[in-house]
């Protein structure tokens, strides 16, 4: 009896709630909608409304603008490999496609998740099952300072400080690896889609772990007991109880991740010498990447110029949409997971 | 229970025949990360080997190869592979450790070379990109600007929506407007760049200025700010708006004088939080702010220079003295996100405790 | 097969705080023995540095001697997980790893044991599902996941799944507190038939059920909150239940407070 009602018991009014309320306003808050709460209700609710609507608008006037640019692009938007919308060597005829952005950005992608994704759940690991408890949360948060670093500052370091330290890297590869095609370096600046995806996988590191890291902190203890009772090592232990339970959640924060390395502009902008060709080998010149792209060219483009800039950027936008939207519905689909927004 | 059926035939099950097993001195992997690293400068500085970032990853390599062999050598391959697994957890936290010590480092002391009194107050007037001098202050006017301008139009904006989701959404709308919220933080800040062009440069016409480049930061600024108000709302126990509710306390005013107060700290939080992942954006800023290397105090009227771009602009000029002017600009960059970050935590801290202010 | 286990002066802590405090008693080979007592007695740590995973939670840490036989579970170079896999456990609620098919789960500890045929896996899956009684009903879907069964067929088989490597002790704690009354009954009577063949040692808050099932039962109690626990006494079942030697157990037993 005690019990039952000092539950039921509502807490008193909070102290911030300091004008009294007058016996008459209780009456009419019972009816029917007050005007004061039809104007609140209607702004919370056009400010929604004004979110989707400037996702629509993107959309929209980056399409409006694409066809503009397409309609007199002589060349195929999706299979050309050059990018010429002033006509420059076609005596004034716009020619342009995104073929070499698509392989630049998809490798750059490709490389920096291959690095980021087996570090990221290392680090993940280390913070909820090997870290001192006392280190983890310190840990935590040197994650966070690495994805509070601009990404202009990645920039600057990596075309300063990391890109020249990685020749002798890059001979070495060349070295034992050359014959694969993929490795061939012929020395120079190694600024190339390697470079920018070492430096990719640095910055997509902090949304990967913490979304992991989120996940693996939810392993029920009583999965981890089970495969402990057994005589299960501490590997033992993830491999059978948190990797399989934080499988899902593992994918979605590496398409997170993808998304960001996708759209990076301004570090693979600073640090990628562009070259519009393909280059089988990743440390040798060749390859762009949408974002990088749009970036270098826009200073010198004409008005038709930043139209077809706006044209890929269009791609760009669907690309990361799908990539986004995948990640979030499969965390949408574990009704355990709750909100991670790093 | 009526099973009695008659054991199958016995599967030798192996047991271990003690409890006890050889197991490696705590200190050994210590031990052996010391050797590696030793052993990793000894063949750099044989090989002649440049690059530091080589020396590391031989000694990394050399780490995780001894411990497995050593382990398995003496405590059995299983007790080898949690070895295995433990050095990797280490080494990849290691991994992710050298860069930011290294990114730290070499932006405060390159950084400090020219960061000083006169390069804060001055801008870049009249020096040309091999001079030495000049300064940030256009830049910090622009980025300062443009933030608050860009803040100015979100804050509401976001703060509004996770009103709407968490104390009216209960609809079909409420899960539209979440998921698009989610998506909406993943857009690439060049392609909010590009619509802010699209619209207000070349279809209305507008010049470039600070204001286009805050209405792109804006969109960049809004799901972020919606996505922490919300969990900050979430977190205001309903039994205050019951109770409020209850004394006849209209909603809306139970949501501006109950709610909001009471989650007041965690939204700021959220808010400078988001300042500071906007403030270092450079992308919108180089399509819509253009350069201007002279002080401009009107966000309206034609370009202007923001911090992230001086930073870009220093470096892409390609001199010994913008590259110092580029890395003291960083410098005051990073110095001025940390602040945000600290400050947006401290606030944190601060308001923490809801109970009883 | 089934080992005894000697326990001398063993104090428990999480952190400074004490859990439990000098605890010393034996547990007798093929026998049930059931912990009782009031919650927060230490009954459930207790039995959890029985098998070491006590010093799983963070801050556990525990002084004193657990004998198995003559080899101490806490001596110089033993290896915990060693002892993990020579005294199982099972738990309160039912924990069948949630991706693993039936058969999988009751091969698990095996796996990790070394490497075994697949004709030798079969026997011993059919064996340990047999033993927990379950082989009947899940003999048709070995390859479904465990989480489809229902709590009862889940307890019974993270029983298969602890009897599947063979250990010398079974630890049970509280094993049926999370099922309805027929699934309990059901574990009750396999607990009758292990006991040919394991030491168990049961924690349970239901004092019928420790009536039902041991042989000897240990009482556990706390002089206030915020004390460690500590061993009242111990004794033949039936003696605890009809006349017990300390005057706190009545007093439990017949409900006068607890």
């Amino acid at each position: 009896m005690d019990i039952s009602s000092s539950n039921t018991t509502a807490p008193a009014p909070p102290p911030v709630d300091r004008e009294p309320v007058a016996p008459a306003s209780k009456a009419a808050a019972r009816g029917a909608t007050r005007p004061g709460d039809r104007i609140f209700l209607g702004f919370s609710r056009g400010s929604g409304i004004a979110l989707l609507v400037i996702m629509a608008a993107i959309a929209l006037f980056l399409a409006y603008r694409t066809t503009l640019a397409l309609a007199d692009n002589t060349g195929n938007f999706l299979t050309t490999f050059e990018w010429d919308p002033a006509g420059v060597s076609t005596g004034g005829k716009p020619y342009f496609g995104i073929a070499v952005l698509v392989f630049g950005t998809v490798v750059s992608s490709v490389i920096a998740l291959a690095i980021a994704v087996p570090v990221a759940i290392g680090i993940a690991l280390f913070i909820s099952h090997y870290a001192p408890r006392k280190l983890a949360s310190p840990i935590a948060y040197v994650i966070d300072l690495l994805a509070a670093v601009p990404s202009i500052v990645y920039g600057l370091w990596g075309a300063l400080v990391v890109a020249p330290s990685l020749t002798g890297l890059y001979s070495w590869l060349d070295d034992y690896f050359g014959w694969t095609g993929i490795f061939e370096y012929e020395g120079g600046a190694p600024r190339s889609l390697m470079t920018v995806g070492i430096l990719l996988a640095i910055m997509i590191l902090p949304i990967i772990t913490n979304v992991s890291r989120e996940v693996f902190l939810q392993v029920p203890k009583m999965h981890e007991e089970a495969a402990l009772a057994l005589g299960a090592t501490r590997w033992e232990v993830i491999r059978m109880s948190v990797l399989p339970f934080g499988r899902s959640g593992i994918i979605s924060a590496s398409m997170l991740g993808l998304g960001r390395a996708l759209g990076e502009t301004i570090a693979v902008a600073t640090v990628l010498s562009p070259n519009f060709l393909i280059n089988a080998s990743v440390l040798d010149y060749g390859g762009g990447t949408f974002a990088q792209n749009i970036a270098s060219k826009f200073n010198e483009a004409s008005e038709y110029g930043q139209d077809a800039l706006i044209a890929s950027g269009l791609v760009l936008f669907l690309i990361t949409l799908l990539v986004n939207g995948a990640a979030r519905l499969i965390i949408a689909r574990r009704k355990e997971y709750s909100g991670a927004n790093a | 229970m009526s099973t009695t059926t008659p054991t199958p035939p016995r599967t030798p099950v192996k047991r271990p025949a003690t409890l006890k097993a050889a197991s490696l001195p705590r200190w050994s992997p210590l031990a052996v990360a010391a050797g590696s690293v030793a052993v990793a400068v000894g063949i750099g500085a044989a090989a002649g080997l440049e690059s530091r970032i080589q020396w590391g990853l031989i000694a990394a390599l050399l780490f995780i190869v001894g411990s497995y062999v050593l382990a398995a050598t003496v405590e059995g391959t299983r007790q080898a592979k949690d070895r295995l697994a433990t050095s990797l957890v280490w080494v990849m936290f290691l991994l992710a450790v050298v860069p930011l010590a290294s990114l730290i480092y070499e932006t405060v002391q390159r950084g400090a070379k020219v960061f000083d009194g006169y390069f804060l107050t001055h801008s870049m007037g009249v020096v040309a990109d091999e001079e030495t001098g000049g300064g940030i202050y256009h830049a910090l006017i622009g980025t300062l600007e443009q933030v608050l301008l860009a803040s100015v139009i979100a804050v509401p904006v976001g703060l509004l929506t996770a009103i709407y989701l968490v104390e009216y959404g209960r609809g079909k709308l409420s899960k539209v407007i979440t998921f698009f919220v989610d998506v909406m933080t993943g857009i690439p800040s060049i392609v909010a760049g590009l619509f802010v062009l699209s619209f207000w440069i070349l279809i209305l016409g507008f010049d470039y200025s600070g204001w286009a480049g805050a209405m792109a930061l804006a969109i960049l600024m809004m799901p972020v700010i919606v996505r922490s108000t919300e969990e900050m709302l979430k977190l205001v126990p309903n039994e205050l708006r019951e109770a409020s509710l209850a004394l006849g306390v209209p909603k809306w005013r139970t949501i501006l004088k109950v709610v909001l107060p009471t989650a007041i700290g965690g939204i700021t939080t959220g808010v400078m939080l988001s300042v500071a992942r906007i403030a270092g954006e450079t992308a919108p800023v180089l399509l819509l702010v253009w350069v201007n290397p002279l002080i401009n105090t009107n966000p309206f009227d034609g370009s202007q220079a923001s911090l992230p771009l001086y930073v870009y602009q220093q470096y892409a000029a390609g001199t010994d003295a913008s590259y110092d002017r580029a890395w003291a600009a960083a410098l005051a960059l990073i110095g001025f996100i940390m602040i945000l970050n600290l400050a947006a935590r401290g606030v944190a801290r601060w308001k923490a405790p809801k109970t009883g202010r | 097969m089934a080992k005894r286990i000697d326990v001398s002066g063993l104090t428990a802590f999480y952190g400074s705080h004490k859990a439990i405090d000098d605890i010393s008693m034996t547990v007798e080979p093929r026998s049930v023995t059931a912990f009782i007592g009031p919650s927060g007695c230490g009954k459930s740590t207790f039995l959890r540095t029985l098998n070491r995973m006590h010093e799983v939670t963070p801050g556990g840490r525990v002084e004193g001697k657990v004998l198995l036989d003559d080899e101490d579970l806490y001596g110089s170079g033993v290896d915990p997980v060693a002892v993990r896999r020579t005294i199982g456990m099972v738990f309160q609620r039912p924990n069948p790893f949630p991706t693993m098919s039936i058969f999988d789960n009751v091969a698990a500890g095996l796996k990790l044991n070394g490497s075994y045929k697949k004709s030798e896996l079969n026997d011993v899956v059919e064996k340990s599902l047999k033993g927990a009684n379950l082989w009947n009903e899940v003999k048709d879907r070995l390859n479904k996941p465990g989480s489809g069964l229902s709590g009862g067929q889940q307890q019974r088989l993270c029983i298969a799944r602890a009897i599947a490597v063979e250990p010398q002790v079974l630890l049970m704690d509280e094993p049926c507190s999370a099922l309805d009354p027929i699934s309990t009954l059901a574990i009750e009577d396999l607990i009758g038939e292990l006991k040919e063949r394991f030491t168990i040692v049961i924690v349970t808050h239901n004092m019928q059920q420790a009536a039902r099932v041991s042989d000897r039962t240990a009482f556990f109690n706390l002089a206030a909150v915020g004390q460690p626990g500590k061993l009242v006494e111990i004794d033949e079942t039936e003696r605890i239940f009809s006349n017990p030697s300390v005057q706190a157990t009545e007093d439990y037993i017949s409900g006068r407070f607890g």
